[in-house]
């Protein structure tokens, strides 16, 4: 047992996982038809993708690099030759009677991605990444009685990228999936948009007690967000130690996960499993890779989540979690990152005092909106052009924090520049000394026993004079300057 | 194989030009013969209804502008197993009644865009599979040299087509001898071309790794014309190759047979070969040593394992490429069946043949778990050496020559009960489709029961020019007398056949 390695009521568990992810392109993997999800059923079809007699792939050149794009990004070995094969069963939802996807040659072995959870910092080998084609969709709803087939998702080019049984526990598992899923939409590979089903995974899970060999595998199919992934293997782990416990052999089987039961169901047996009669599809020669295509992607990858992380924390102070979260996010690292270098290209708002409000902003007020209304809020009335100057307000004094993130949230509210609140509300910051000292001195008269009380070492109650002072001026003095006034009218507590 | 207005497409080009004749006369000649013999010969699943339109138009715009291309005009007739947009593809199947199809094979269209007119589309074995085109679902086509026999398959009703006339030129496929064995029994040339010189995209597949398009013509410059109209890389079929398809007609006017080394497989020509045949071919090599031409005894010792090699890839292929006749997009679909399961089992079970059932049953055991390492993966590494083989004799000889097939047209029925002997017919043809290698059959005579004798020519990757050329000298040795549907159906104009037996 290595150490470290979490137990589950004793047993340790030994998982790998699949993962489909739709590739970006603009169409299909073996016809020109669009690549696009949402449109009316059966509009997005041709010839190829409906398998009428005497169609054939043409192999999207695309799919090719972007598989190459994510196996680079991921510490793969692009393999010099890959070979498409047919892959055989009948279901009306695969037109061909055979799905195209790679078997004995895969695009690229190898590599690795590294996982962060509170049990710390591992890496979980990636075993291959091979391009197939996706299936259409069977549709039940409607008529009784009666199925029909969607084929607009037919022949839409899918990565699979399998890992290792290297994964020990739920946390582990859904942290591997979310770092590649920012990994696939940092590059541009897929959008990983899991609601649509361009990014779906399958979960292997065997329990042994540790040290033991691996236990009897069992697949898990299509789980579909990563709630459900930690769901389903919860689930699974308590079934198969259950069955253990009680004498029982575990059944190499595939299973279904049920969202409505949180329960996992038996799809089929080992025994019922499909003899899918793989072979090299004729139609397909074998590709072999133009390394020229490889450099070309290599050069051009782009910074690559954990190098991001690695630089927030290095460049910008932010710590590795703080660093995380907005990585974690495209879009609000892009929105970060903006507004960093507008913030630096100001006189007025260059230098650590502006970057470090920004931060504190991002993280607090723009991740709170974020979360609630999404990506809308990172553009438009409040993208960092427009939120930028809220915080050089800040920095010059002409608004206080609190004030600015009020109009933040107001602005977002109402989709208008902050800018524009800051106009119509008249917002100015109060920071004329005479205009101050008798706010000072107003409140100080208002409250003779928390004077003595201060003055005779409860020095906590500064804040609540700083307060009384900030309320009286309706938020508009600048605190900076109330809290100077105010310690020279207290003096220091004596002790 | 005769009309009355012209007898090589050259001669046709030369006679539309000078106006001897209109499009519009010579279209509905074709189509007018084709009809009349549509019960005797039954070469033809369909007539193209619009074909006469096509012709008038052509004719116009010949008044206005020059032909582009001599094929422009020419009557054509298509396998039934290639795509024509909007008209029937059924390859001889039920389960694909009523089909239409929705674009025109690459090989058909660029034909189409030099202006030639399709007359109709041939009967064939279903989905190609078979050497006698009596496994069609719409009944078999009749060899027009005598119609007790059958034309060879599968392209039989291509083959029969040009020798009774109904057109000068057709499209057949080639996949283990489709083109060439029913060239042999109609006694006219086909050609079978290296893969990837014509592009798969429209024909419906029988096995992909070894299918090709092929011309049938009575001349060989005819066929090289079609050949090289067709050929090419197409960006729908990603086994073509780019070669340049006028290599082909630089090849066979540059072609001379003194000093061209024969190939010839001496120990090929034993048991199971008709010793009308044999004699034949020694006739032939006799003539052709006296223009100048070496022979080379070479052996191909791997040659014989072709059939066994031939009916687990081809079937292997096939069970693959047939599993989209499911019932659910198009086509036939069981009536009344109840579950999924039962659809899929009772549309194929009724839609399909015998023939074609039995080989999706042996190519699905070829392929399954268990069983693919014994078989598909075995056959693949004989495959090589067969390939390796032909190509380290080209490294001895030019051409290699061999009898297309091991008897002249058999009868109906003959070798229906016996599926074995029936693949035996295509022992010396497979082997081409095996190797990748061009290969063509050319008449050379008739027998002692007038049945013609073809002589198969197999030549390296990318000479079919050169051996258009050997058929070219062959068939000037060999003069064909006309068949027998000639004597009973005349080929004067602006007659219905049949009145004068």
């Amino acid at each position: 047992m290595s150490e470290g390695t979490p137990l589950f009521r004793g047993y340790e568990i030994v998982v790998g996982l699949e993962v489909h992810t739709q590739l970006l392109t603009k169409s299909k993997m073996f016809c020109r038809c669009e690549n696009r999800f949402g449109a009316p059923p059966n509009t997005l079809v041709c010839p190829v993708c409906l398998a009428h007699p005497g169609s054939l792939p043409v192999l999207n050149a695309q799919a090719v690099r972007l598989g190459i794009r994510a196996g680079l990004a991921a510490g793969c070995t692009v393999n010099p030759v890959s070979v498409f094969e047919r892959k055989h069963y009948f279901y009306p939802d695969l037109p061909k009677g055979y799905q195209i996807s790679q078997y004995a040659h895969p695009l690229l072995s190898g590599g690795s991605l590294r996982v962060r959870t509170g049990a710390g910092e591992r890496f979980i080998r990636i075993h291959r990444m091979h391009l197939e084609e996706d299936a259409g969709k069977n549709l039940h709803a409607g008529i009784p009685d009666k199925s029909h087939v969607d084929l607009n998702r037919a022949g839409v080019p899918l990565l699979e990228i399998v890992s290792e049984p290297d994964i020990r526990s739920p946390d582990e598992a859904v942290d591997y999936l979310k770092r590649l899923r920012q990994l696939l939409r940092a590059t541009r590979v897929s959008d990983g948009n899991m609601e649509e089903g361009s990014f779906r995974c399958d979960i292997n899970l065997s329990v042994r007690r540790p040290g033991a060999p691996y236990g009897t595998r069992v697949e898990i199919k299509n789980v579909n967000s990563f709630r459900f992934v930690h769901k389903a293997m919860l689930y699974e782990i308590d079934r198969q130690i259950d069955a253990i416990e009680a004498g029982e052999p575990i059944r190499q089987e595939t299973r279904l996960f049920d969202p409505a039961s949180g329960a996992t169901k038996s799809m089929r047996s080992k025994e019922e499993a499909l003899d899918y009669r793989y072979f090299p599809d004729p139609d397909l020669p074998p590709l072999r890779m133009e390394m020229a295509m490889v450099e070309e992607e290599r050069l051009a990858m782009p910074e690559l989540p954990e190098r991001r992380v690695a630089r927030f924390v290095e460049t910008m102070g932010l710590s590795l979690a703080d660093a995380e979260t907005i990585v974690g996010e495209e879009a609000l690292a892009a929105y970060f990152e903006e507004g960093v270098s507008l913030l630096h290209a100001s006189p007025a708002t260059k230098g650590e005092k502006g970057r470090d409000r920004w931060i504190s902003f991002v993280l607090s007020e723009v991740l709170r909106e974020f979360n609630l209304r999404g990506e809308e809020v990172l553009e438009g009335a409040t993208a960092p052009a427009a939120t930028v100057p809220l915080i050089a307000k800040v920095c010059s004094g002409d608004l206080s924090f609190s004030q600015a993130k009020e109009v933040y949230h107001t602005a977002v509210e109402e989709k208008v520049e902050p800018l524009e609140i800051v106009s119509r509300q008249n917002l100015v910051q109060i920071s004329g000394e005479g205009e101050l000292v008798a706010l000072v001195e107003a409140v100080l008269a208002e409250n003779p026993v928390e004077v003595e009380s201060y003055r005779k070492g409860k020095d906590r109650l500064f804040a609540f004079f700083v307060g009384g002072v900030m309320k009286k001026s309706r938020g508009k003095a600048n605190p900076e300057k109330v809290g100077e006034i105010l310690r020279s009218k207290l003096g220091s507590p004596s002790p | 194989m005769k009309n009355p207005f012209f007898v090589s497409l050259a001669d046709f080009a030369r006679g539309r030009d000078e106006g001897r004749f209109t499009l519009e006369e010579v279209t509905a000649y074709f189509l007018d013969r084709t009809r009349s013999l549509s019960d005797e010969i039954h070469a033809c699943l369909s007539v193209n209804d619009n074909a006469i339109n096509r012709a008038r138009q052509l004719d116009n715009r010949l008044r206005r502008e020059k032909p582009p291309s001599p094929l422009t005009g020419y009557p054509l007739m298509v396998k039934d197993n290639l795509e024509v947009r909007d008209q029937p593809t059924t390859c001889a199947s039920r389960i694909l009644e009523g089909y239409r199809s929705l674009r025109t094979a690459t090989a058909v269209s660029r034909l189409l865009s030099l202006g030639a007119i399709i007359v109709g589309k041939t009967n064939l074995d279903e989905f190609a599979m078979g050497s006698s085109t009596e496994n069609s679902a719409f009944g078999p086509t009749r060899n027009p040299w005598d119609p007790s026999r059958v034309p060879g398959g599968s392209s039989g009703g291509s083959a029969a087509a040009v020798a009774a006339g109904l057109a000068p030129l057709s499209l057949g496929s080639d996949t283990g001898g489709s083109i060439r064995q029913p060239a042999a029994f109609c006694g006219v040339i086909g050609v079978k071309p290296t893969y990837g010189r014509v592009s798969r995209s429209g024909l419906v597949a029988f096995a992909s790794s070894l299918d090709q398009i092929g011309p049938f013509a009575v001349e060989a410059e005819d066929a090289l014309e079609a050949l090289v109209a067709m050929a090419g890389a197409d960006p729908l079929d990603m086994t073509t190759e780019g070669r340049d398809p006028e290599e082909m007609r630089r090849d066979f006017h540059q072609a001379s047979l003194s000093g061209l080394r024969l190939g010839v497989p001496v120990a090929l020509f034993g048991e199971g070969l008709d010793s009308s045949i044999r004699e034949r071919l020694a006739d032939v090599r006799k003539g052709l040593s006296s223009d100048g031409v070496r022979e080379e005894e070479i052996e191909l010792a791997h040659a014989a394992m072709g059939i066994n090699v031939y009916y687990v890839l081809a079937t292997s292929e096939a069970a693959s490429n047939l599993c989209r006749f499911d019932g659910v997009r198009y086509g036939f679909r069981a009536p009344g069946s109840g579950t999924l399961r039962e659809m899929y089992e009772e549309t194929r079970d009724k839609g399909f043949g015998l023939e074609v059932k039995r080989r999706i049953l042996l190519g699905t055991f070829a392929l399954s778990a268990g069983y693919q390492e014994a078989f598909y993966r075995k056959a693949r590494k004989v495959q090589a050496l067969i390939r390796q083989e032909f190509l380290d004799a080209f490294s001895r000889c030019d051409i290699i020559m061999t009898p297309t097939s091991p008897t002249p047209a058999f009868s109906f029925g003959e070798k229906t009960g016996d599926p074995l002997s029936m693949y035996l017919s295509d022992i010396y043809t497979i082997t081409a489709n095996l190797a990748g290698l061009p290969a063509l059959s050319v008449p050379a005579g008739v027998d002692a029961d007038g049945l013609p004798v073809g002589v198969h020519l197999i030549g390296p990757p990318w000479s079919e020019g050169r051996l258009l050329a050997v058929a070219r000298e062959i068939s000037r040795r060999w003069p064909m007398p006309l068949p027998r549907v000639h004597a009973t159906h005349g080929t004067a104009p602006g007659r219905k056949g049949g009145g004068e037996k």
